[in-house]
């Protein structure tokens, strides 16, 4: 066993749940590696939503709340406001934060608390079976729309960014390098920090929107279709269809927190 | 004079029969292609990749980072 997991897992709920090649799994063991970095396990208090994605936080010893489908945001944003010391950290999907919870997900950006969301986007709807999710590319086929997907998927960073987050960043599974520095700096960023992670699904996106459930396939593709900033700069917008810009997209520092806003304005509050 | 960095090696490269499902993704990521696939059996049944050739391997920890079901195992030998 690695040695972060034998420090941080609970022992009794491995081997891993995920099918075999999962994104998931990878973001778990990057996630582990940036709490260790920065020593804050003991402060950690983690929420996942429903859906694959959502299992991750309850295989740490830490904290976990495990909740209604979409609705981890709001259950984050309680955790957070009694009390501020608190490092929460949101596990969601693409289906739980933009298609069941997409209501909560913008307010909470709105309101800058601080919480840090860290949204896996598969494509699809994997655990349920594969149906299409406000994510799935267009004219790709899922058991919902076998005729090919005819509506637009969200660029979620861009919503998260005029929703008004103050730190927005996007990689994939095939950046764990990367991911890991964004995951560190995304916890320490006083504010709202969301970060999506492009993650392949062998059993059901891999299978019926690329065509292939070969795992390492899945992450080259990842891999072929991210764009760095300096890239998108270059590429004309009829080149982009498809493709995906990676790197730290916003960062915005000074807005005020909410949290800090709250006991700013009941100051009796933080005697307690 | 000069001397070269010391060039970085592992000790020993683990893959953990419990927890390995065979995806082949460290197969994949490896720049130096330590990794190969192979007929053995994890704990669950799956084919599991071997590490061939640990000689090769630079102590990057891709494979670690990426391991989904963080079955690898890296021990970089001490200087």
């Amino acid at each position: 066993m690695l040695p972060l997991a034998d420090k941080y897992l609970r022992k009794r709920t491995l081997p891993l749940i995920f099918c075999p090649g999962c994104g998931d799994g990878t973001v778990l063991n990057v996630f582990l590696r940036a709490v260790d970095d920065l020593g804050i396990f003991k402060d950690l208090s983690l929420v996942g939503g429903i859906g694959c994605s959502g299992w991750l936080p309850t295989y740490l010893q830490s904290d976990v709340l495990h909740v209604l489908h979409g609705r981890a945001i709001p259950f984050a944003c309680g955790l957070k406001l009694t009390d501020p010391r608190r490092k929460v950290v949101v596990f969601t999907g693409d289906g739980d934060c933009v298609g069941i919870g997409g209501n909560h997900f913008i307010h909470a950006a709105r309101r800058n608390i601080d919480l840090t969301v860290i949204m896996i986007n598969n494509g699809i709807y994997g655990m349920t079976g594969g149906q299409v999710a406000p994510t799935t590319p267009l004219q790709g086929r899922t058991q919902t729309s076998p005729y090919g997907n005819l509506e637009p998927p969200f660029d979620v960073c861009e919503l998260a960014r005029s929703a008004g987050a103050t730190y927005v960043a996007r990689w994939t599974a095939a950046h764990p390098v990367q991911l890991l520095k964004t995951i560190k700096e995304g916890m320490e960023h006083p504010g709202f920090s969301f970060i999506e992670v492009m993650a392949q699904c062998p059993t059901q996106a891999g299978r019926y929107i690329e065509g292939t459930s070969n795992a390492a396939e899945l992450l080259n593709l990842l891999k072929k279709r991210s764009v760095s900033l300096e890239q998108a700069k270059e590429t004309p917008p009829e080149e982009m269809g498809g493709k995906y810009v990676v790197g730290k997209l916003h960062h915005l520092t000074g807005k005020r927190e909410f949290t800090q806003a709250i006991y700013d304005n009941f100051p009796q509050e933080k005697s307690r | 004079m000069t001397t070269s960095p010391r060039k970085k090696a592992a000790k020993e490269i683990i893959i953990d029969d419990q927890f390995c499902k065979g995806c082949n993704l460290c197969v994949e990521v490896c720049p130096r292609r330590v990794f190969s696939g192979s007929s053995k059996r994890s704990r669950a049944g799956y084919s599991m990749p071997q590490a061939t050739d640990p000689g090769k391997c630079s102590v990057c920890f891709l494979c670690e980072m990426t391991c989904p079901d963080l079955a690898i195992t890296v021990i970089e030998e001490s200087p």
